[in-house]
């Protein structure tokens, strides 16, 4: 019994290559994206092998992420639908970022900050996808009057602020919570670690469900 | 333009001075268009391809003089005809040499992401320099007259120069010094308000009551301005704008919400570092392991 604890499995292979394909096109999205953003960053152009081709890939690379990631939350969408109990958690989100998590609520599969990160990532896809069909220069913007075209730029660059914030804190979540990168890598979390952090989850896989 | 000019006063996505030893001295220099005094000739077009190498597609007929239909990479100057009935019930043919306006605050290069791509030398000329530019379009979305054209052979933006490798050795534009009639001048600044003022006078003493000169002053005024017989209905002529400014929506993009989304994105980071120093990772111990198994145990059957 002692070193037999079997792991539970918390994601499938295919939702973990989905979830890279998304992770690294976002990386190489926001680093081309700030390219082109604020001198201070215009630097970044380099990576991509300068201007013009940081310019011609970014749009590309885009639409490869909506596609990936419409793909990952169709599979974890249904599983983040908010319920009172998850804005309970939030309420309490003192205790949460203190490590205090003994008398908070039992968290489901996803607690309510992995929630909310979800909905606001999906509504920053939703702008910076529609946004940037229309600042894509070399095929779909001359179909658009051009204050449609100013507002799209302002939109674009706001949701790409705030897509990067919160995949800064999603990131740092990962690094903070420990145990969390495996379930992501190898599919696999601890029996431990699941009653700590979902524990409702993690009742539900003993009945033999929460599976993806 | 790769020589060495030492007299840039503004460079896109730059936040540097540039060299700018040079100054201009003499003052800056403007080209006046006396709309009052064209007479359509379009010479000005065919010098402006004849010293700047540029040749457009031959187009169609539409029914209109304009020719070609628009501005484009290879059309960096072109006459705009409207035929407007004024009150009177005359017809009056309205013709607008339209291109750059080198303004004194270019939304184009305000926008621009691309360091250097575009300049604004200390004469007051703005000017694209191509081999910087990374063809995102963002100069077209910038300028409130829109004029930046991207050309689709080499994705690359351009416009008028005011001929800046002829003025940078003593030369007039090309435009200017081919017009047969004297309706394109071409000085310093002031002395072209000067001149346009005599033109105003002079408009006005033949009944035009509201000739005017066009220097808006929303862009900081302009590098290429005009003598409008109705200098009060500027949009007559084929929309000219009547109070051009960089828009709210490029002033917000280009100005507060850059600094603001780095400083965003940075804090964010910051808060995670002080975070993980100060309260640390949350990890699982061997006591929540223990539950977890008793868990397990009790499911068992």
């Amino acid at each position: 019994m002692t070193r037999a604890v079997q792991r539970i499995v918390r994601y499938r292979a295919s939702t973990r290559i989905n979830h890279w394909l998304v992770a690294i096109s976002f990386v190489l999205l926001a680093l081309s994206g700030l390219a082109l953003y604020h001198p201070a960053t215009a630097w970044l152009a380099v990576l991509f092998g300068g201007g013009p081709w940081t310019r011609i890939l970014h749009p590309y690379v885009g639409v490869f992420m909506a596609i990936a990631f419409a793909l990952l939350a169709a599979t974890v969408g249904g599983a983040n639908r908010v319920d009172p109990a998850d804005r309970e958690w939030l309420r309490r989100w003192r205790d949460v970022v203190t490590n205090n998590e003994r008398d908070l609520p039992d968290v489901g599969r996803y607690n309510g900050g992995q929630k909310l990160l979800f909905w606001t990532i999906v509504a920053c896809m939703l702008v910076l996808l529609l946004s940037g069909l229309v600042i894509w220069r070399a095929w779909f913007t001359a179909l658009f009057p051009i204050e449609v075209v100013r507002f799209a730029a302002v939109a674009h660059a706001a949701a790409a602020t705030v897509l990067i914030c919160a995949i800064v804190v999603h990131v740092y979540a990962a690094i903070w919570v420990k145990g969390s990168v495996r379930a992501m890598t190898r599919g696999t979390v601890s029996p431990g670690w699941a009653w700590k952090h979902h524990r409702a989850w993690f009742r539900e896989v003993l009945r033999g469900g929460g599976r993806e | 333009m790769a020589l060495q000019s030492l007299d840039i006063i503004r460079r896109s996505a730059t936040t540097l001075p540039e060299p700018q030893a040079r100054g201009a001295h003499t003052g800056q220099v403007a080209k006046l268009i006396d709309v009052s005094k064209c007479i359509g000739c379009k010479a000005c077009q065919v010098a402006c391809m004849e010293w700047n190498d540029l040749r457009a597609e031959v187009g169609t007929c539409t029914g209109h003089y304009d020719n070609p239909h628009d501005l484009g990479d290879q059309v960096w100057t072109l006459m705009r005809f409207t035929e407007y009935e004024n009150p009177q019930g005359d017809l009056e043919w309205l013709i607008r040499k339209d291109g750059c306006m080198h303004c004194a605050d270019p939304g184009c290069l305000k926008a621009c992401p691309s360091p250097g791509a575009i300049v604004q030398y200390a004469n007051g000329i703005v000017d694209f320099h191509e081999e910087n530019c990374i063809g995102c379009g963002y100069c077209v979305t910038g300028c409130p007259f829109d004029v930046p054209r991207i050309s689709r052979k080499d994705g690359k933006a351009y416009k008028c120069t005011l001929c800046s490798d002829r003025v940078a050795v003593g030369l007039e534009p090309a435009c200017v010094k081919t017009c047969p009639t004297g309706a394109i001048v071409f000085g310093t600044k002031e002395d072209m308000k000067q001149h346009a003022a005599e033109r105003v006078e002079d408009l006005r003493s033949r009944g035009f009551e509201h000739a005017g000169l066009y220097d808006p002053s929303g862009v900081g005024g302009t590098h290429v301005m005009y003598v409008l017989h109705h200098a009060d209905q500027p949009t007559l002529y084929a929309n000219l704008p009547a109070e051009p400014r960089i828009s709210p929506l490029v002033g917000l993009w280009k100005g507060v919400a850059k600094p603001l989304g780095l400083f965003a994105i940075v804090a964010t980071a910051f808060a995670g570092f002080l975070h993980y120093i100060g309260i640390g990772p949350n990890e699982v111990d061997e006591e929540d392991e223990a539950e977890a198994r008793r868990e397990v145990e009790e499911e068992r059957p």
